[in-house]
């Protein structure tokens, strides 16, 4: 490791990236449970995503009782609150592979459906929409060549970076990290912590703001990484 | 000041540097917008701002507008609210007058339109001159303002045939999409807010402009803006006004709105609200200029709560412009409103004139929750209405389609 350590110049700088999304309509809508069944099994992966991840990048007012689109669509417009619980509770960061996400979306609501005879019944006086998106990334010229420099430019770094950092990325990392773990292991051994503190923040609950503090708080409490 | 850097110190750098990076790959693309009418109304005055911003930005970008004859208009005010839903349907010789129209206009632009790189044509009015031009080098993107989710079956058939072979479209809202054989971007409208209309007047011209109209300006004052148009239910308004005047007395109502080239019903509506307001005069019904800009700014400041009250929308123009100048709007919950107006946050959705009421009632009774909520709805408008935003939404929406780009477009 302490090569690594003496490696510190050739680390390449972390780029700092942010983005834009763009929706884009399905023109597919569900007024009922069976309707939501048959939009999710056929809609693309990034449409998922979509209902999942975009609503972070959306002004917030209110914590949402229910972090994702299936879930708040369900527990508004169907008044069936197990079902939306049960989709609610669903954690999309922990699939890296969204055929295994729309799985798991598709049983509970085929047993939830099996299990009461009433949810087939239910209407919803407002559509669900499905929605897919395109993501456009940015570079904002922003670089850090340490530790110490990424530490000081967190606080005023763009929401719209954190999101592709800490959220984006664990669709596109192998193993569903976050950017700033892997390139900070490359700084040796006394990242080690800070690494795990970050990997550790649920990203699922916070809003932009929000995720932003609990990541500028993990860099101060681990000042050992930048040493 | 260039533009851009104007912008920037409204919108924030950062987004001036996505429009930069993404105008970067797309320097010298000839675009060519069109709609129905070179002022009124919210399409031309988001492209009055939208042309010079994108030229600044290396674009040559140009806005042309369909000619038409009253007859024609009157037919494409139909096709209007056919498609936001009114069962309405023109004959057919008013369809042959509109296709006639298209090709006449398609005539004479037809160098430009063939060469042009991308094409936005805006709304109905000028729909099918994509038909009309056989020949065509760019991409092509009809630009849907309004609430299609309902439409007249027969008109909207007659229209997909239009729009259906175009490379995308786009809507303001996902529920206003309705199924055609291409992308259906979703991009909300925005507010220039440079513009006269937005921009910060001094206090003296607030003042002087209700001096002009006879407006107290110690008593309480509700506005709603908008064209005499029956989907904005201005009647409905003098309603909910006459509901809240019992409980708050001295309130004064303005009515405002400009006339539109493309829209003959504006004097049948007018004189329907002046029947309606009668001979109170407390209530003013005011007929704009179309580009008397700098009066409809005032009235918005001069107001407590910005009222639109509409029964069908697509977006609400007003909306943004009542939030950016810091006052709580009370909507109707339609359309591209509910976007606008979070219940409790930055105002009140209604379904009534007795729902408006009360909400006038409650906002001016509770002075904290006005400016609370008022100071929300700027910030809101800041962060997610600007001309900006929608700027690089149309850039994003080009490069996709230039580049046939899939889920992601890396531009660093």
């Amino acid at each position: 490791m302490a090569e690594l350590h003496d490696d510190r110049p050739l680390i390449e700088p972390f780029a700092v990236k942010d983005c834009a999304v763009i929706a884009i309509a399905t023109a597919r809508r569900a007024v009922t449970v069976h309707e939501l069944l048959d939009g999710i099994a056929l809609i693309p992966p990034e449409s998922l995503y979509y209902h999942f991840f975009t609503g972070l990048l959306q002004a917030r007012f209110e914590e949402p009782e229910y972090n994702n689109d299936f879930a708040g669509w369900v527990a508004n417009q169907l008044h069936d609150s197990q079902l939306a619980e049960q989709l609610a509770v669903v954690d999309p960061t922990s699939y890296s592979d969204p055929e295994a996400l729309r799985s798991v979306l598709l049983e509970i609501i085929q047993v939830a459906i099996d299990g009461t005879e009433r949810l087939s019944w239910l209407r919803a006086s407002r559509p669900f929409d499905f929605v897919r998106s395109q993501i456009v990334i940015f570079d904002t010229g922003r670089r850090a060549a340490n530790v110490a420099e990424l530490a000081t430019l967190l606080p005023e770094l763009p929401a719209e970076s954190i999101f592709y950092h800490f959220i984006d990325a664990r669709r596109r990392e192998p193993l569903g990290r976050d950017d700033f773990g892997p390139w900070l292991e490359c700084f040796g051994p006394q990242t080690a912590p800070l690494v795990e503190s970050l990997a550790n923040v649920d990203c699922y609950f916070d809003n932009l703001a929000g995720l932003k503090q609990r990541i500028v708080r993990c860099f101060e409490e681990h000042p050992e990484a930048a040493s | 000041m260039t533009l851009l850097e104007r912008y920037a110190g409204v919108a924030g750098h950062d987004v001036m540097e996505h429009l930069r990076q993404l105008a970067g790959l797309l320097e010298g693309a000839s675009v060519v917008h069109v709609n129905a009418t070179p002022e009124g109304g919210g399409v031309a005055e988001i492209l009055t701002p939208l042309i010079p911003l994108s030229r600044e930005l290396g674009l040559d970008a140009t806005w042309e507008v369909l000619e038409g004859s009253p007859e024609f208009f009157a037919c494409t005010k139909r096709i209007h609210n056919a498609v936001q839903g009114q069962r309405t349907v023109p004959d057919a010789a008013a369809l042959e007058l509109y296709d006639e129209v298209n090709a006449r206009n398609v005539r004479r632009l037809t160098p430009m339109l063939e060469e042009a790189d991308f094409v936005f044509i805006h709304d109905p009015q000028p729909a099918a001159f994509l038909r009309h031009l056989p020949q065509r080098r760019g991409r092509w993107i009809w630009r849907c303002h309004i609430d299609a989710s309902h439409p007249e079956p027969r008109v909207w058939r007659f229209l997909r045939e239009m729009v259906a072979p175009y490379d995308a479209s786009i809507f303001s809202l996902p529920a206003f999409v309705r199924p055609l054989p291409h992308p259906s971007y979703v991009i909300p409208p925005a507010i220039d807010p440079l513009s006269e209309k937005n921009q910060d007047p001094d206090a003296a011209a607030v003042k002087a402009t209700c001096a002009r109209f006879g407006l107290d300006p110690e008593r309480p004052l509700i506005v709603q803006i908008s064209r005499f148009d029956r989907f904005k239910d201005p009647v409905g308004v003098i309603v909910a006004y006459r509901l809240a005047v019992r409980f708050v007395p001295g309130l004064q109502l303005v009515l405002a709105g400009g006339g539109a080239a493309d829209d003959p019903e504006g004097a049948e509506v007018l004189a329907e609200v002046r029947a309606e307001a009668g001979d109170d005069p407390d209530i003013h019904v005011l007929e704009l200029p179309s580009r008397d800009d700098l009066t409809v700014n005032a009235l918005q400041r001069a107001a407590d709560i910005v009222v639109q009250k509409s029964l069908r929308e697509g977006f609400g123009l007003t909306v943004t412009e009542g939030m950016w100048k810091g006052r709580p709007v009370i909507g109707g919950d339609t359309g591209g409103i509910r976007l606008q107006v979070v219940n409790h946050h930055t105002g009140f959705l209604v379904s009534s004139p007795e729902g408006a009421a009360l909400r006038i009632r409650y906002l001016l009774y509770n002075q904290q929750a006005r400016l609370r909520m008022g100071a929300t709805a700027r910030e809101f408008a800041r962060e997610s209405f600007l001309l900006t935003r929608q700027l690089r939404e149309y850039l994003t929406l080009m490069v996709a389609l230039r580049d046939r780009a899939g889920e992601r477009i890396r531009l660093g």
